[in-house]
């Protein structure tokens, strides 16, 4: 199953030596973001190119993968991006949370509690979170250097004056360790407090930026708030229609042109799993067929 | 240089002592002295390319000196010289103990973020982190400069020349800080607004009893808000004294010539 002509997953040793010390480096200063030589990648940036690079020089043979992309383990990013380590490290790939030693996610994390051996791997598209606030990365830089982070209550402030609640639903800012403000990449605010104290090691990747940093296992994550405007995770009022669960962050489906919708879980594993243990939502097929799980090695 | 009479047992508030500046073969400022007394309103005048300017972000810290120093006293009352100062001490003295109104309100502004949150930046970077609070806060410094509280959720960018520039006031004022450089506040605003703007700059300088260092070509401008005067020439301060008596009976023949060009009122 290894193709010969790739060095184990893709990247040859050196670069994955080169990752592996801005990795160490990042988990050193959790939330800090090292600067690393991103590669080109035989896909396009905005397609995972960090994550994959992250995922490449830290998977060894004896990893089993998972990959999702918003949730799910059947789009064209998370199969396409399973297959080409399939290819390239010959690893074991899976679609279910426990199973995985290493999972890399594009905008969220699982909604199973994730363990000690785990690697949470994040695609990252803008690392800085100060980025649309001030545009100057010498400047920003220096605020991360001194930790100046009034700007970042300034766009809370801006979006309670204009919505009257702290709007932003994902990409929300977080304070990692007590010390740098974090961009968590472009997850539903929902997640945010997955990370805090997370067992499983989190990396972030971006390619195209060039950054790398990340979050050690059981580390102090603090989504920014006010005191009279807290922080609150967002998830629309409805059980999953497949499923039923109450606590899962859902997917919004539009099914007709009339207004009609579902909602469904977006983390596709869980839904699985919840249905193969006889859950049911409004809208299931009834009754619940067997499925096969997993085994979906390119 | 400063008149020791007035301030009996005040200490000095800045103290500029002979500060220079070249780049390369051009003295932009020479062997400039100054104590500057809280409370004080300083004007330093000259035409375009006198060192004006120069010497204000020489003073601000924002730019090194070649020679001499400035030494500030600070809000525990240690005296310390700028240049001794972290980067992070000077950022903070910048955003809580002095204010720095630009002649442009776009240098001095976020123009992409509402006028409540420009108010608010100062107090969410010491901490304050309650939002009603810091609104009220904002809406009453916008009270004070004459801006209608119902543009408070407004971007600075849909107001008035005159508007910006006094939201810029209210932005550097709302941490009640000690010094305030202004450069050129009245700059490119139409006589009408320039009038209400020094008004209200007067006004505000003596109730909150501010330290001023403001640069200004107008010498209507130093007239009306200015304890004292420095006048400059080719980087050098040719001629120092209270504003009226400068402005009224100068010596230098250069000031002679700043005052005689003066359109009669």
């Amino acid at each position: 199953m290894n193709a010969p002509a790739y060095n184990f997953a893709y990247l040859d040793e050196q670069t994955k030596r080169m990752i592996r010390r801005a990795i160490l480096k990042a988990i050193a200063i959790p939330g800090y973001q090292v600067p690393f030589a991103s590669r080109e990648m035989p896909m396009p940036y905005g397609w995972g190119t960090g994550g994959v690079q992250v995922t490449a020089a830290i998977l060894g043979p004896a990893d089993v993968l998972k990959v999702i992309d918003q949730g799910s383990d059947d789009t064209t990013n998370a199969i396409s991006i399973r297959k080409f380590f399939a290819k390239t490290a010959g690893v074991a790939t899976t679609t279910a949370t426990e199973e995985a030693t290493v999972i890399q996610t594009r905008h969220r994390i699982p909604e199973a509690a994730l363990s000690e051996n785990q690697v949470l791997v994040y695609q990252v598209p803008i690392p800085e979170p100060l980025r649309f606030l001030e545009p100057r990365e010498t400047e920003t830089r220096r605020m991360h250097a001194l930790a100046e982070y009034g700007l970042m209550h300034v766009k809370l402030y801006e979006d309670i004056a204009r919505f009257g609640h702290i709007a932003t639903a994902y990409a929300y800012p977080v304070k990692v360790n007590a010390r740098y403000v974090m961009d968590p990449s472009p997850t539903p605010k929902f997640d945010n407090p997955k990370m805090d104290n997370c067992p499983a090691l989190q990396l972030f990747g971006a390619g195209r930026e060039k950054r790398i940093y990340a979050i050690p296992p059981y580390t102090q994550v603090v989504s920014l708030d006010f005191e009279d405007h807290p922080f609150e995770p967002y998830r629309f009022n409805a059980p999953c229609a497949l499923c039923g669960a109450e606590n899962s962050y859902l997917d919004e489906i539009v099914t007709d042109d009339k207004g009609s919708r579902m909602f469904v879980c977006s983390d596709t594993d869980y839904c699985e799993c919840r249905q193969a243990a006889g859950h049911h939502g409004s809208l299931s097929a009834a009754p619940y067929k067997d499925k096969a799980q997993g085994g979906a090695n390119g | 240089m400063a008149d020791p009479d007035l301030h009996e047992n005040d200490e000095p508030l800045l103290v500029a002592t002979s500060l220079s500046k070249s780049f390369g073969r051009i003295a932009a400022c020479r062997d400039v002295s100054f104590a500057l007394y809280p409370g004080e309103v300083l004007a330093i005048v000259g035409e375009s390319g006198s060192g004006k300017s120069t010497l204000l972000q020489l003073l601000s810290g924002q730019l090194a000196a070649s020679g001499g120093h400035v030494s500030y006293c600070m809000r525990d009352g240690v005296t310390r010289d700028l240049a001794t100062l972290g980067e992070a001490e000077r950022r903070f003295l910048f955003r809580t103990d002095w204010g720095f109104v630009h002649q442009d309100p776009a240098q001095g502004l976020r123009m992409a973020v509402s006028a409540g949150a420009n108010v608010g930046e100062r107090l969410m970077a010491v901490g304050w982190n309650h939002y009603g609070r810091i609104r009220e806060t904002a809406s009453d410094w916008l009270t004070r400069v004459e801006i209608d509280v119902a543009r408070i959720d407004d971007a600075p960018r849909t107001y008035s020349g005159g508007m910006r520039q006094r939201l810029q006031i209210a932005r550097n004022l709302v941490t009640e800080p000690r010094l305030v450089f202004m450069d050129e506040p009245t700059g490119g605003l139409d006589v009408s607004v320039q009038a209400r703007l020094l008004d209200l700059l007067r006004s505000l300088v003596a109730e909150l009893h501010l330290a001023v260092i403001i640069v200004t070509h107008d010498l209507a401008v130093a007239r009306l808000l200015s304890h004292r005067v420095m006048v400059m020439k080719g980087g050098r301060v040719i001629e120092t004294g209270l504003t009226d008596q400068v402005l009224d009976d100068p010596r230098e023949p250069y000031t002679q010539l700043l005052v005689s060009s003066i359109l009669p009122p």
